[in-house]
């Protein structure tokens, strides 16, 4: 008895909340996204941060009705709370790029099963399918070693080059084969390889190392902008001029400035931005609003910034 | 029995001789390990010695080597600190965004302002580190575990997470020198290493200060007994940690201009692996500033020469470094025992 007296209790409340949900819709106006990030540990996640709190204000703005939550989290953990605490605060849609997506999957997959649409950032689960998220928005890190290396063949067809690494871990891996992969057949010789570990002062630690070990270099390819800066002061302090130019890569306030200014050691970057968060937001965002289908996968492009379209990644308040 | 003798005559000529050779080789053994390192990096590069690169490998040394100053002072008297690599971070962050401000138009006033700055924040971080630990009775290991999330945390808050630039750039060609000049073609930082460690050494060895460092850290009920302010002293060994890692900010500002998540990342690992491998024992009482900055020398050349050298892929060089250090200490401790 007690049951079924709950059981309808429960129904009415289902439906009313539905009926509420549904003048919600009809009014077409009314959404709420919840933007779950990692907080701004290093570079290119403070980059993140910026953004989604950038694009939010946008596109509050073009759309009155619209509410985007902006949260950051340290650890998978706390960002699984994040999630519970999005979901129960009522949420159409969630923007989340993992702190640590492995762990995350379970949560995710909770928040999506209470029919909130899912937009998966960069950081992918070893699952990656509809289970878990409706949209998938991407860097590609190949692309962004194998783009530095047809520029390197394309404009030093002869280069001796050196490559900073970064941390041993996946993604730097994948950077390699790309970058290996573009140079493969031509007379671009790699000199020598270490990891820079992503670090100002262990990248210029390690390019002094590789002043002092190759007497010849033409080209530095460090794949991080951060990199670059401890690579540009180890060269300037050796005053050494035989080296043409450094890549980078993720595309940093600092480095795309340097190439808009013409700086002949920086010609290029190789984008892999932290803006990208802002892509999810407005394509998960047209779902709702525009009516066009965006379930998917959306993998970016590692844009080659150069002088001519750098203005369009230049972002100076950017902590990164 | 002649021992007993010589104990008994209250440490006549042989007993002195005795116990000067047992601190020599002591001394000593750091510097036969990176002598035979030296042989090792010469044997695999030839680019190893030249003057170019070990001047470079010297200087760069100059962080891990100035902070461990300090560290040696800290360990000798039977404490730890762990924040140091964060406090070179927050220190660092503070000085340039004091030098962004530009309230004096001046800029090498700004500059030495700014320096001062460093060395002020600097100490008084060493003495919020030392007042923790003496005055709310935390085991140094917590509390400067706790203070190290503090100021890499506050850094981190500073810069949004990114990086922090020097933006004047009067300033940063006046300030570059400090760390890329030469005078009579040694590089600054190697001088500043040598005064720092010659500052250092007299306080630890020739000063009543630096005898108490010791007694607190050997046995500090005895210290007590005979009259040492065990609080004073301890918190004073924070201090001077505190303005040596200011020191080597000065050093660090110059050279990259900015300061980024990375900057100051696990140096305090570095700072107390020279230690060690300096002489100094971990568990206090002895403290070997020269051993120290030896330590730091031989923890730079490692890396320098598995750059240099071809020996391994780059995938095995933290296991070979891992390797050497602990030869390093193996050696040292054959010659110890030899004596």
């Amino acid at each position: 008895m007690k049951k079924t007296i709950l059981g309808l209790v429960l129904a009415a409340a289902t439906a009313t909340a539905t009926a509420v949900a549904g003048m919600a819709h009809a009014a077409e106006t009314h959404v709420t996204i919840g933007v779950s990030v990692p907080a701004a540990d290093h570079g290119w996640t403070a980059g993140v941060v910026y953004h989604a709190e950038r694009v939010a204000k946008l596109l509050m703005a073009e759309h009155p009705g619209l509410k985007i939550i902006v949260k950051t989290s340290p650890n998978a953990t706390s960002q699984a709370n994040v999630l519970e605490d999005l979901t129960t605060e009522g949420i159409n849609a969630l923007v989340i790029l993992p702190t640590d997506p492995d762990p995350l999957v379970n949560a995710i997959k909770a928040v999506k099963a209470q029919h909130i649409f899912v937009t998966l950032v960069d950081r992918a689960p070893s699952d990656n399918d509809q289970s878990v998220r409706d949209l998938y928005v991407a860097g590609n890190n190949r692309a962004l070693g194998s783009v530095a290396g047809e520029y390197v063949k394309t404009h030093t067809p002869d280069a001796k080059v050196v490559v900073i690494r970064g941390l041993p871990i996946p993604i730097d891996q994948v950077r390699q084969d790309g970058f290996n992969a573009a140079i493969t057949g031509s007379n671009v010789k790699v000199l020598g390889r270490e990891y820079g570990n992503w670090s100002r002062d262990d990248a210029f630690n390690v390019m002094q190392d590789f002043l002092s070990k190759f007497p010849k270099i033409d080209v530095v390819w460090c794949q991080d902008d951060d990199m670059a800066v401890g690579v540009q002061q180890a060269i300037k302090q050796a005053k050494r001029t035989d080296i043409k130019y450094i890549i980078g890569g993720a595309g940093s306030s600092e480095m795309i400035k340097k190439v808009m200014g013409g700086d002949k050691m920086i010609p290029v970057d190789v984008l892999y931005p932290p803006a990208m968060i802002g892509t999810a937001m407005i394509l998960t965002v047209a779902n709702f609003y525009d009516q066009v289908p965006v379930r998917g996968s959306y993998t970016m492009d590692a844009t080659l910034v150069t002088k001519q379209n750098a203005t369009g990644y230049y972002f100076p308040d950017s902590p990164y | 029995m002649t021992d007993k003798n010589a104990l008994l005559a209250g440490g006549g000529g042989a007993m002195a001789g005795r116990s000067w050779k047992e601190v020599d080789l002591r001394a000593v053994a750091p510097f036969v390990a990176l002598a035979l390192l030296l042989v090792f990096g010469a044997a695999t590069s030839a680019n190893f010695l030249s003057t170019e690169n070990l001047l470079n490998v010297l200087a760069r040394s100059a962080f891990t080597a100035i902070i461990a100053v300090g560290a040696t002072f800290v360990i000798s008297a039977g404490g730890l600190d762990l924040s140091v690599g964060s406090m070179v971070a927050f220190v660092a962050s503070l000085m340039i965004l004091f030098m962004n401000t530009a309230i004096i138009a001046n800029p090498v006033l700004m500059l030495t302002a700014g320096i001062a700055f460093a060395l002020v924040i600097g100490a008084l971080c060493g003495l919020a580190n030392g007042l923790i630990i003496t005055g709310g009775r935390i085991e140094p290991f917590i509390a400067t575990l706790g203070t190290m999330g503090i100021f890499r945390g506050l850094t981190t808050w500073l810069s949004q997470g990114g990086a922090i630039n020097l933006k004047s750039s009067t300033i940063e060609d006046i300030y570059r020198p400090a760390y890329f000049g030469t005078v009579l073609g040694v590089p600054v930082p190697i001088m500043i290493i040598v005064i720092t460690a010659i500052v250092g050494a007299f306080l630890l060895h020739r000063t009543a200060y630096g005898r108490h460092v010791a007694a607190i850290g050997s046995n500090p009920d005895v210290a007590r007994y005979s009259g040492v302010s065990i609080s004073r002293v301890r918190t004073l060994t924070y201090v001077i940690q505190g303005v040596c890692v200011a020191i080597a900010v000065l050093l660090y500002v110059p050279r990259l201009g900015s300061t980024s998540a990375t900057t100051g990342l696990m140096w305090e690992l570095q700072a107390i692996t020279a230690v060690v491998v300096g002489g100094t024992a971990l568990r206090g009482g002895v403290g070997r500033i020269w051993g120290t900055i030896c330590g730091a020398f031989i923890l730079e050349v490692v890396s320098n020469i598995m750059v240099l050298s071809n020996i391994a892929s780059e995938y095995l060089i933290g296991a070979i470094q891992g390797a050497i250090i602990i030869i390093a200490m193996l050696v040292q401790r054959s010659l110890i025992r030899k004596s």
